[in-house]
């Protein structure tokens, strides 16, 4: 796996197209170091030209800012954003929707103007310019059913590049009731993943997970890995793990390649 | 004694339309408590914001049901009132359906009008059995206790009675029309209150003028009641709703703005030309409370937001939170911030304009903290709202004060945040080894 970094890049003399934002959960989840790790195997398939910051990054401060902490929001924010305009970035693209609405919208205001983009809108571009292909075969005709994350659907109006992707996989892509405008969160946002929730009679990701279930899906394909982790939890916690996947939308397209 | 109802009815409108006025300007004073905002950018945005969503019920229509329901009953708001144009001018002139030489056109409009007041008590029964029989459960929410839930239905009512009259007033004047009485020109179509009409069969002339006469002082005089019970109502809306369409948010709904007090201190924390024992200057203005903790730390547009909230509970029912049985609520916000407006409203009316304090605030003593904390900020309120008013942003700047002013968060994202503070991740990871997943497999 090449994975260059904008240090060494910047060392050479070069600069890449773009940045690839990993952010904390792709950097040291379990889980979601699985979806990084398929996005740069699609990366380097592709021949994009692309770098990450590695130690040189650090939290957007999208979890401080939700919790209400702006000051820990803005000391994150501003460092990065030093860091970023040094190497001179333009072009940002991140598999976490949260890392994506913090630096897209809130970063233009302290300095950091770049163009950003989510890793499904930046899958979509790479098949549409026939960098990618997706031949069926591995998904064909599988039930998968999308998982809208709301940092990337309602926050941002993201919600066909993901599904675009789903069918181009020749999988039979099913809708939960509640979908793309309507989505029901999955528990995460708001700083929520890192606390226990308020009392009540039910988890989040429980109730998302049911609705997921309805759709009967042999695959639960999601575009954050916050969302990953709750849907996995839920669907552990229903006991389906051995027949429903929750998987990320790169991760379908990296091992539709076989890659 | 000839000019006397014309008398009586000018100081009814007078009052009626003072005393509306008089709370208009209360409204607005209240409102003016909050925060200066700049929201003058992007004005043909916002028109057409209006426009959509306020005018055209776009968003009302989410929900089908509902959604037609609405639409019935505000079109024949909207529409019935250009009688009420009439029946002001002939009050005022002591004419009768002054407007009747527009000839074909004023039959239609009049028959139309009666239609629509047909298909409005049509929908209000609608809403009532939706409220009282299907009890749906957003309308059963602890916070629709009490006043809420009466203040909603009595809401129904009104609009019932109202439209009751407008039709007894119409089929007696169809009756009197057509027993020739004086006075009453043979003007307008009468497709819904000619059903009406034979119950007054048999009926002297006198009588139906009487019934007549009721009817209209009675359906004018209850105009404009209402029109002064909306202040103290969650009726507002019918008003409010296009203002607040208009300063509605522009912004993509994930942006959450950024703290400008907060902006001035980080620059200055990494200006290493910065004196850090500089004494502040003289004319330095106290440093500004972070977040919101009362009413008047939120800014003017979310205190329209509270007024414009007619408590129909869209937002609360998508909440995933109070889906799961959390006690978050975003209508509660709404209405938690207006009650404590209004509240803070009265203490300045009782103190010569001046707030005195009254130990209590919007944070603690309306909105719990454990409210506060069981939002994913996923923006499913701000989603449903049909009217554009953003639960979010209100809970968002009473986070800032509970961690910003009081230090007051929940354990566990106090841990969060030192890891972020120390480590750069949220959890408790090295920076360093921000690129080891590179050398698994």
């Amino acid at each position: 796996m090449n994975v260059p970094t904008m240090a060494s890049l910047f060392a050479e003399g070069k600069q890449p197209e773009v940045l690839f934002w990993v952010g904390c959960a792709g950097s040291f989840d379990d889980r979601a170091k699985k979806i990084t790790k398929a996005f740069v195997k699609i990366l380097n398939k592709a021949n994009v030209s692309f770098a990450v910051l590695g130690t040189e990054e650090s939290c957007t401060g999208d979890p401080a800012k939700r919790a209400g902490n702006e000051f820990l929001f803005q000391m994150q924010a501003v460092t990065n954003i030093e860091v970023m305009n040094a190497y001179e970035v333009k072009k940002v693209v991140t598999a976490c929707p949260h890392c994506f609405n913090t630096i897209k919208n809130e970063y233009p205001g302290l300095g950091g103007d770049y163009e950003v983009i989510h890793h499904t809108q930046f899958l979509k571009q790479l098949l549409d310019e026939g960098k990618i292909s997706l031949e069926g075969g591995t998904y064909k005709g599988k039930r998968i059913t999308f998982h809208d994350p709301c940092y990337l659907g309602r926050a941002n109006d993201v919600f066909e590049a993901p599904r675009e992707l789903i069918q181009k996989l020749d999988a039979e892509l099913v809708e939960m009731k509640n979908c793309r405008k309507r989505g029901l969160c999955c528990g995460a946002g708001g700083a929520q993943m890192f606390k226990e929730a308020e009392a009540g009679d039910k988890e989040v990701n429980i109730e998302r997970t049911e609705q997921a279930l309805e759709t009967q899906p042999e695959i639960i394909a999601a575009a954050c890995p916050f969302c990953n982790t709750m849907m996995t939890d839920g669907v552990k916690n229903k006991e389906k793990e051995a027949s429903i996947k929750v998987m990320d939308v790169a991760e379908l397209i990296a091992s539709a390649e076989d890659l | 004694m000839e000019y006397l109802p014309n008398i009586l009815f000018a100081l009814a409108l007078i009052a009626g339309i003072g005393f509306f006025s008089r709370n208009v300007k209360r409204l607005s004073r209240n409102i003016k408590l909050g925060k200066a905002v700049e929201v003058n950018d992007n004005k043909s945005q916002r028109w057409t914001n209006m426009a959509k969503i306020a005018l055209g019920q776009t968003k009302m229509v989410v929900r089908p049901i509902a959604g037609l329901m609405h639409i019935i009953v505000y079109v024949g708001f909207i529409i019935i009132n250009i009688e009420v144009l009439e029946i002001i001018i002939d009050g005022l002139l002591g004419t009768h359906r002054v407007f009747a030489p527009l000839g074909a056109l004023y039959n239609f409009l009049i028959g139309s009008f009666e239609v629509l007041a047909f298909l409005v008590i049509v929908a209000v029964v609608v809403f009532w059995i939706r409220r009282n029989v299907i009890k749906l459960k957003r309308f059963l929410k602890p916070e629709m206790e009490g006043w809420p839930k009466k203040d909603g239905n009595l809401i129904l009512y009104i609009e019932l009675v109202l439209m009751f009259l407008f039709l007894t007033m119409n089929a007696a004047d169809f009756q009197l029309q057509q027993m020739n009485a004086e006075h009453y020109t043979k003007a307008g179509a009468f497709p819904i209150s000619q059903f009406i009409a034979p119950l007054f069969d048999g009926m002297s002339i006198s009588s139906l003028v009487l019934v007549e006469r009721t009817a209209w002082w009675l359906h004018i005089l209850g105009i404009l009641a209402f029109l002064n019970y909306l202040y103290y109502s969650k009726h507002l809306h019918i008003l409010l709703a296009f203002p607040n369409t208009y300063y509605g948010k522009l912004k993509p709904k994930g942006e959450i703005d950024n703290v400008e007090a907060v902006t001035n201190e980080v620059k200055l924390m990494m200006d290493p030309t910065a004196d850090p024992f500089a004494a502040p200057a003289e004319d330095t203005a106290d440093p500004e409370k972070f977040g919101a903790s009362d009413v008047m730390d939120l800014n003017w547009v979310q205190l329209l937001n509270a007024y414009t909230c007619t408590e129909c509970g869209r937002c609360t029912s998508e909440c995933p939170a109070n889906q799961t049985g959390k006690k978050l609520s975003p209508r509660k916000i709404m209405m938690d911030t207006r009650d404590r407006l209004e509240e803070v409203g009265k203490n300045i009316d009782a103190n010569n304009g001046e707030f005195v304090s009254d130990g209590k605030q919007l944070l603690n003593d309306y909105i719990t903290q454990e409210e506060l904390w069981a939002c994913t900020t996923c923006n499913a309120c701000v989603e449903a709202c049909p009217v554009s008013i953003d639960p979010l942003s209100i809970i968002v700047e009473m986070r800032r004060f509970l961690v910003m002013e009081q230090s007051a968060a929940p354990s566990d994202l106090n841990n969060m945040m030192g890891n972020l503070e120390n480590n750069g991740a949220p959890w408790p990871f090295n920076q360093m080894d921000r690129l080891n997943w590179t050398q698994e497999s």
